[in-house]
C-alpha cells in the first residue's frame, strides 16, 4: 500500500526531522518562557525576525554561525522588550505578545525592503550542509534521519538536552520553575522574580529566533514573506501538548513534523483528487485537536499569565 | 519597583500619557525614516497629505477605516469579556464567503431585501466561526488564543480552495477570484465617483449599537463583569459560559461584517488578498481605543490614515510602506503602557 | 476583641524558658520605622528591640501595621524612614536575600510554597548559587532530615506540597527558615490555621528553638496565645506602638485595652428563638475538589446561628459551596425551605433566599476594578427593580447603592469609586449589605471577619445578630474559635469531610472542640 510505504522510506524520516528542527527550537523557547510564568505570544514575529536577521548576516558576508548568533541576539532583544512590558510593568501578556509579533514582523519586512529594494526573486545564500556522522548514519531507515542532518539540527537535539538538564537539575532551573508556580515563594527565598522571568523570556526568545533562522539557513536558503506561516502558534500548542516538559514536547514536535512530512507525500501520491489546500490545512487542524485532547488534564504552571507585584499580599 | 493604584486619574494624566505614547511612536518612526535616508519631517508631511490632504485622500482614509471599525469593534467586544479573539481575520473571510455565495445570483431578490439578508447571513457565518473556539473554551478549557489563531490559517486555505473550485469565476484570467456580485448585492457609494460606500455608515451604526449594549444593557454589564473577574461573576449568579458564548457570537458577527462590507461595498468579488491583516490591525485599533466602541471609530480612522498616507508617501519618497505597520505596532505597545501609567503610579521603592 | 475565658488545662502557664534577661545581647533593633502607602501611614516611627533567646509578641488588631513592619524587616518592603540592625550590623533595606544572610527567617501568614513542587525543592530553592551546574539533592535531603528530627518537625521531603495538610505546610515554612540557619524567626499569625492541638505542638517547637538559641517575634491578634508563649509584648495600634509590657507583668484586659484603645462592649447575645426548619442536609456528599463532604447531616433553623468550627481544608469550602450554589450534592438529600435543591446554581440559591458572604472578598466577593455601584447590584441586576427588557436602570441602581452605603456604614468616596480602593472592612460591609438587604431567610457567613479590624468585626457581628433576631438561619463558618463560641447557638466541628454532632451553646469545652477538630472523638467514628 503506497500510503504505508512512505513510512519506510528514509527520505521521509529525514524530512520529518528537518521539519521538526525549527519547531524544536521554538517550542523549547516558549516552554522556558511559560515555565517561568510568562506566555510569549511574540513567538511568531520573533521567528520571522530571527529568520531574516540570520539570513541577512550571511547574505552580507558573515559566516553561518555568526548568523545564528545574530538571530539569537535579535530574539533576545525582542524578549527584553516583551518582558519589560509584561514583568515589571505587568501589562497584559496577550496584548503585548501580539504587539511584539506585529512589531517584529513589520520591522523585518521594512528592513528587508530597505536592504533589498529591487529584487524580483529572493536572493539565495549558501546554507548549512548536512554533516553525516560516520557509521551511525548508515543505520537503515532512521540512520540518515537522525545522524545525517545539518549541524543546526544537531544543535536542536542538544538544546533539548540542555533545557531538560537545566530545568530539573540545576538551582537556576528550580528557580525558573518556582517562578512559574508561586512567585512569592521565589521572592521569599531572596531571588528576584523579575530577574528570573525576564531572563527566561530573553533566553526563550533567543531560541525562538534560532528556530526561525533554521528556516532560512538550513531548511531553505532564502528569506521570503509568509515564511513562518503559523509555525510559532503551532509551537504554543506543542508546549501544552508536551505538558511543559522538554522530553514530551520534543516528541510532540517530531510527531507533528512527521505528520507534516507525511501529508506532503500523501499529496503527491493522491494525484489531485483532494485539493492540495486540504493537506495544508491538516497540520493546523491537528494542532487544535491535540490541544483538545490534553486540555482537561493540562497541568500548567500555576502562575502562568499572572503578573507578580513584589510585596503584594 | 512597585505599582500603586491611583485613586482617581487626573484629567491631565488621562490625556498626557496617550499623547506621550503617540510621540514615542513618531520618534521611533523617525529613526526608521532616517535609516531609509529620508527626512522625517518631509516624510510625515507626505503621510499627512496622503491621509487627509485632499478630499480624495480623506475619502480613501474613511474607506480604509471601514473594515477596521468592524474588526476593531469585534476585538473590543471580545477583549472586554477577556475572550481573546485573535481570529477576526477568519471571521472576516467567513463573512466574505457568505456574501459571495448569496450575492452572485443565487438569490434573485431586490436590493432592499437582498442586502440586509446577506449582511445578516454574513454576520451569522462569522458568529459560527468564533463559536467553535468559544465552546472549546467553555466546555473543554482549551485556550482560545491558539485555536482562533490557527483557524486563521485554515480559513485562508479554505478560501483558496473555494476560489479555485466552487466559487471560481469562469471568466477570470490569472489569479483566483470569485464571480462578481450582482448589482442588487452591492452596497451603494456615498459620494458619486469616490470609493466610499455605505459600509462606512453601517460601521458607524454598529459602533453606536455596541456602545449602547456595553453601557446600557444587562449583557454589556455581564460581559464586563466576566472580563474583570469570572469567578466573582459566577458567584454572583451570572451564567458565565452563556455570557462568553453570546460575546463570541457578537464579536464574530461584527468581524464578518467587515468581510461583507469589503466585498459588497468595495471590491465586488472575493480574492485571496481581500484582507491585508484587518483582523490583526483590529486588535491595535481596539487597544488604542481602550476598548471603547466610539473610540474605535476614531482609532480606526487614525490607523487607516497612517496606512493610506504611508502608501502615498512610499510611492514618492521611497521609504518602504511597511513603516505604517511598524508605527501601528509601536502605537499598540506604547498606548498599552500609557494606559497603565494613567492608572498606576510607579514607585521605585 | 471579644474574649472567651473559661479556665483551660490545654493553655499552659505564661513565660517559657529562655532569655529575656537584661544581660542577653540585642539581636535585632528597629529604629523609628515609618512606611506610607499613598495617604495611609501603615507604620509611624516604630522602634523595637529583640534580645537573644527572647520571644516577643507583636500584638495588634488587623490593620494595625504588624505585617507591614515585619515585611520591612524581611525586605519585602522598603521603609520610608528608619533603620534596621540585625546582630549589630545594619540591614540592607528591600532585600530579602540580605535579611536571610543576616540570619532572619520568616514564616509568612500566607505560605510562600509552590504547590506543584516537592518539600525538598521548596526548601532548597535559592539556597545554592544560581548558576551552579548541579543541584545537590542528596546533601539537602540530609540536612532537612537532621533539622526535622532535632525540632520535631516531621515531614517527608519528597512529597508534593499540594498533598500536605495546613499544619504540615507550616512545618515546611519553618524548616525553610531553619535550613538557612536563621537565628531570628518571625512568625506571622501562625496559629490562624491550626487546631488547638497543632497550636500546642507549634509552641513546643518554638520552645525548643529558643532553647537552641533562636530569638522569636510572634505576630498575633489572639491574646491568650500571646500570654502563653511570649516574654514580652509590644502592642501596635494604628501604625504606632501603643505600649510595651513584660508578659509576666500584664494581663489580657490591659493588653486588650492597649490594642483597641477603648472599652469595646461586645454586642449582647439574646437567647435564641428557634423558628422553622429552613435547610437540611442528610448524608450529603460532594464530588471533586480536594476536600469533599462525606456524608454530612445538618439542619438549620430560623432565628439561630449554627457555627462550624475547624481549620480550613476539612470540607468547609465544599459546605460553603453547597449553600452558595457553586457546588452540588452528589449524594444524599439537600433541602432548602422545604423542597429539594435541584438544578442548583448560585442564581438558584439567591432565588431560594440564601444570602452569602463569601470567604474571599477580593477574589470572589467583589470585582475589584468595577465600581461600588456595579458591585452592589451584581446579584440582583436581573430583577425588575433594576432591568427592563435587557436594559439596566442605572438610576435605580445608584439609588440602591447609596442606600446600602448609608445603611451599612460603608466609607467610600461614592458609588462610582472603584471598589478596590475601599479598605477591607468597608468592602466587607458592602458585601454584607448586598447579601442582607433583601432580608434572606438563610445566610451563609464564611470567615466573615477575617482580616478585619476590631470595629469592623463588631459591626459584622452586630448585623448577623440582628438578622438572627428577625428570624434568619445563619450558617457561620470560621477558623476563629472565639468567634464561633461567642456567636453560635449551635456548634458542630468539621473534620476530614465529616461533621460532628451538633452541640448547644456552652455544651462543649474548648478542649472537647479541639479534640474534634483534630479528628479524634465521634466525628472520626461517624458512619
Amino acid at each position: 500500500m503506497e500510503a504505508f510505504d512512505i513510512l519506510l522510506q528514509s527520505t521521509f524520516w529525514v524530512a520529518a526531522i528537518r521539519i521538526a528542527s525549527p519547531l524544536i527550537f521554538a517550542t523549547m523557547g516558549e516552554l522556558i518562557c511559560e515555565r517561568a510564568g510568562v506566555l510569549n505570544l511574540g513567538i511568531e514575529g520573533i521567528m520571522v525576525a530571527g529568520a531574516f536577521s540570520g539570513w541577512f548576516t550571511v547574505y552580507s558576508g558573515g559566516d553561518l554561525w555568526t548568523g545564528v548568533l545574530v538571530a539569537a541576539l535579535t530574539g533576545a532583544a525582542f524578549g527584553l522588550l516583551h518582558s519589560t512590558l509584561t514583568v515589571p510593568l505587568g501589562l497584559s501578556q496577550h496584548v503585548v505578545g501580539i504587539g511584539v509579533t506585529l512589531l517584529a514582523t513589520s520591522l523585518t519586512y521594512f528592513t528587508y525592503r530597505l536592504a533589498l529594494p529591487e529584487v524580483t526573486s529572493p536572493p539565495k545564500i549558501e546554507p548549512f550542509q548536512p554533516l553525516p556522522i560516520r557509521f551511525l548514519s548508515d543505520i537503515p531507515i532512521i540512520g540518515p534521519a537522525l545522524f545525517a542532518q545539518t549541524p543546526l539540527t544537531y544543535l536542536a537535539y542538544f538544546t533539548v538536552a540542555i533545557v531538560g538538564w537545566a530545568l530539573y537539575r540545576t538551582p537556576l532551573g528550580l528557580a525558573v520553575r518556582a517562578a512559574g508556580e508561586n512567585p512569592s515563594a521565589v521572592e521569599a527565598q531572596g531571588i528576584s522574580v523579575a530577574a528570573i522571568r525576564m531572563g527566561a523570556v530573553m533566553v526563550g526568545s533567543a531560541l525562538m529566533a534560532v528556530g526561525g533562522a533554521f528556516l532560512t539557513m538550513s531548511a531553505f536558503n532564502s528569506f521570503f514573506f509568509e515564511m513562518v506561516n503559523g509555525r510559532g502558534w503551532i509551537c504554543i500548542a506543542l508546549v501544552v501538548f508536551g505538558s511543559w516538559r522538554p522530553g514530551k514536547a520534543l516528541l510532540g514536535a517530531i510527531l507533528f513534523a512527521a505528520f507534516d512530512a507525511y501529508q506532503i507525500r500523501l499529496q503527491q501520491i493522491s494525484g489531485g483528487i483532494v485539493p492540495y489546500q486540504v493537506f495544508l490545512m491538516l497540520p493546523y487542524i491537528l494542532s487544535i485537536l491535540a490541544l483538545i485532547l490534553v486540555a482537561r488534564r493540562a497541568t500548567y504552571p500555576k502562575s502562568l499569565m499572572i503578573p507578580y507585584q513584589k510585596g503584594e499580599r | 519597583m512597585r505599582l500603586e493604584p491611583k485613586p482617581a486619574p487626573s484629567l491631565t494624566a488621562t490625556l498626557a500619557y496617550p499623547v506621550g505614547a503617540l510621540v514615542v511612536t513618531f520618534f521611533i518612526a523617525s529613526l526608521l525614516v532616517l535609516a531609509a535616508g529620508a527626512n522625517p519631517l518631509s516624510v510625515f508631511g507626505l503621510v499627512l497629505k496622503g491621509a487627509a490632504g485632499s478630499q480624495f485622500a480623506l475619502v480613501e482614509t474613511l474607506t480604509r477605516a471601514t473594515p477596521l471599525i468592524f474588526t476593531g469593534l469585534a476585538v473590543a467586544v471580545a477583549f472586554r469579556a477577556r475572550l481573546w479573539n485573535i481570529g477576526a481575520e477568519a471571521q472576516l473571510y467567513a463573512g466574505a464567503v457568505m456574501t459571495v455565495v448569496l450575492g452572485t445570483g443565487a438569490l434573485p431578490l431586490p436590493a432592499p431585501i437582498l442586502l440586509p439578508l446577506i449582511a445578516i447571513s454574513a454576520a451569522l457565518a462569522g458568529a459560527l466561526m468564533l463559536l467553535g473556539p468559544a465552546i472549546l473554551k467553555t466546555r473543554f478549557g482549551v485556550d482560545e488564543v491558539v485555536t482562533t489563531l490557527l483557524l486563521n490559517f485554515v480559513m485562508i486555505l479554505f478560501v483558496s480552495m473555494l476560489l479555485e473550485g466552487v466559487l471560481k469565476d469562469p471568466m477570470g484570467l490569472g489569479w483566483p477570484k470569485s464571480q462578481s456580485l450582482i448589482a442588487e448585492a452591492r452596497l451603494p457609494r456615498i459620494i458619486g465617483n469616490r470609493r466610499l460606500h455605505y459600509g462606512f455608515v453601517l460601521a458607524i451604526a454598529c459602533a453606536v449599537a455596541v456602545w449602547i449594549i456595553m453601557k446600557k444593557t444587562a449583557l454589556g454589564y455581564e460581559m464586563r463583569a466576566v472580563g474583570h473577574n469570572a469567578e466573582a461573576a459566577r458567584f454572583a449568579g451570572m451564567k458565565v459560559n452563556t455570557i462568553l458564548i453570546k460575546t463570541a457570537l457578537l464579536s464574530g458577527g461584527l468581524a464578518a461584517l467587515a468581510g461583507f462590507s469589503e466585498v459588497a461595498g468595495l471590491k465586488g468579488n472575493l480574492t485571496l488578498d481581500l484582507s491585508p491583516g484587518f483582523g490583526y490591525t483590529g486588535i491595535v485599533v481596539a487597544m488604542l481605543a481602550m476598548l471603547n466602541p466610539l473610540g474605535v471609530v476614531i482609532a480606526a480612522i487614525f490607523v487607516a490614515g497612517i496606512f493610506v498616507g504611508a502608501d502615498a508617501m512610499s510611492r514618492s519618497a521611497g521609504v518602504p510602506s511597511y513603516i505604517a505597520n511598524v508605527m501601528v505596532a509601536t502605537a499598540l505597545l506604547t498606548m498599552v503602557t500609557a494606559i497603565m501609567l494613567t492608572r498606576f503610579r510607579v514607585r521605585w521603592r | 476583641m471579644v474574649e472567651v475565658t473559661p479556665p483551660d488545662p490545654l493553655r499552659g502557664s505564661p513565660s517559657p524558658q529562655g532569655g529575656g534577661s537584661a544581660l542577653a545581647p540585642t539581636v535585632l533593633r528597629l529604629t523609628s520605622i515609618t512606611k506610607r502607602f499613598g495617604p495611609l501611614v501603615a507604620n509611624d516611627a516604630i522602634s523595637l528591640d529583640l534580645a537573644q533567646g527572647e520571644v516577643v509578641a507583636l500584638l495588634g488588631e488587623n490593620g494595625a501595621g504588624k505585617t507591614t513592619l515585619m515585611n520591612i524587616l524581611f525586605g519585602h518592603y522598603v521603609a520610608d524612614e528608619g533603620t534596621v540592625e540585625a546582630f549589630g550590623k545594619p540591614l540592607t533595606p528591600g532585600d530579602p536575600r540580605a535579611a536571610l544572610n543576616a540570619g532572619v527567617g520568616m514564616v509568612h501568614q500566607h505560605f510562600t510554597l509552590a504547590d506543584n513542587m516537592t518539600v525538598l525543592e521548596n526548601i532548597a530553592l535559592g539556597t545554592e548559587p544560581l548558576f551552579a551546574p548541579r543541584f545537590r539533592a542528596g546533601s539537602a535531603r540530609d540536612k532537612i532530615t537532621r533539622l526535622s528530627g532535632s525540632f520535631g518537625l516531621e515531614v517527608d521531603p519528597d512529597r508534593l506540597v499540594a498533598n500536605l495538610t495546613v499544619g504540615e505546610r507550616q512545618r515546611v515554612e519553618i524548616l525553610k527558615a531553619l535550613y538557612r540557619d536563621a537565628r531570628i524567626l518571625i512568625l506571622d499569625e501562625p496559629t490562624a490555621v491550626l487546631t488547638p492541638i497543632e497550636t500546642d505542638a507549634l509552641f513546643a517547637t518554638l520552645r525548643e528553638l529558643v532553647a537552641d538559641g533562636l530569638s522569636i517575634i510572634f505576630i498575633s491578634h489572639k491574646l491568650h496565645e500571646v500570654m502563653a508563649i511570649s516574654d514580652r509584648v509590644i502592642v501596635l495600634r494604628g501604625g504606632k506602638v501603643a505600649g510595651e509590657r513584660q508578659t509576666s507583668e500584664t494581663d489580657r484586659r490591659e493588653l486588650a485595652a492597649l490594642m483597641v484603645g477603648q472599652e469595646l462592649v461586645p454586642p449582647p447575645v439574646t437567647p435564641a428563638v428557634r423558628g422553622r426548619l429552613l435547610m437540611s442536609l442528610k448524608g450529603v456528599s460532594t464530588d471533586g475538589g480536594r476536600n469533599p463532604l462525606r456524608g454530612v447531616d445538618l439542619e438549620l433553623f430560623g432565628g439561630e446561628i449554627t457555627g462550624i468550627a475547624g481549620v480550613s481544608g476539612n470540607g468547609q469550602a465544599a459546605l460553603a459551596g453547597l449553600l452558595s450554589g457553586t457546588t452540588g450534592a452528589s449524594a444524599g438529600m439537600f433541602e432548602i425551605a422545604g423542597s429539594s435543591a435541584t438544578n442548583w446554581s448560585p442564581s438558584a440559591a439567591l432565588a431560594r433566599g440564601v444570602g452569602r458572604v463569601p470567604e474571599d472578598r477580593h477574589a470572589v466577593g467583589a470585582i475589584a476594578d468595577m465600581s461600588v455601584l456595579e458591585n452592589v447590584i451584581s446579584e440582583q441586576y436581573r430583577s425588575p427593580r433594576f432591568s427592563r427588557r435587557g436594559f439596566l436602570d442605572w438610576a435605580a441602581a445608584r439609588a440602591f447603592a447609596e442606600q446600602v452605603i448609608r445603611d451599612y456604614d460603608v466609607k467610600c468616596p461614592g458609588p462610582d469609586a472603584r471598589i478596590r480602593l475601599l479598605s477591607g472592612g468597608n468592602m466587607q460591609k458592602l458585601i454584607l449589605g448586598r447579601a442582607l438587604d433583601s432580608e434572606p431567610a438563610i445566610i451563609l457567613a464564611n470567615q466573615p471577619t477575617r482580616g478585619l479590624d476590631v470595629g469592623a468585626i463588631a459591626y459584622v457581628h452586630g448585623r448577623l445578630l440582628e438578622a438572627r433576631a428577625r428570624g434568619a438561619a445563619i450558617l457561620l463558618i470560621s477558623e476563629d474559635l472565639d468567634e464561633i463560641l461567642t456567636l453560635s447557638d449551635n456548634i458542630a466541628v468539621m473534620s476530614a469531610g465529616k461533621l460532628s454532632s451538633v452541640s448547644k451553646r456552652g455544651q462543649r469545652s474548648i478542649a472537647q472542640l479541639g479534640e474534634l477538630m483534630a479528628g479524634h472523638g465521634e466525628a472520626a467514628h461517624a458512619a
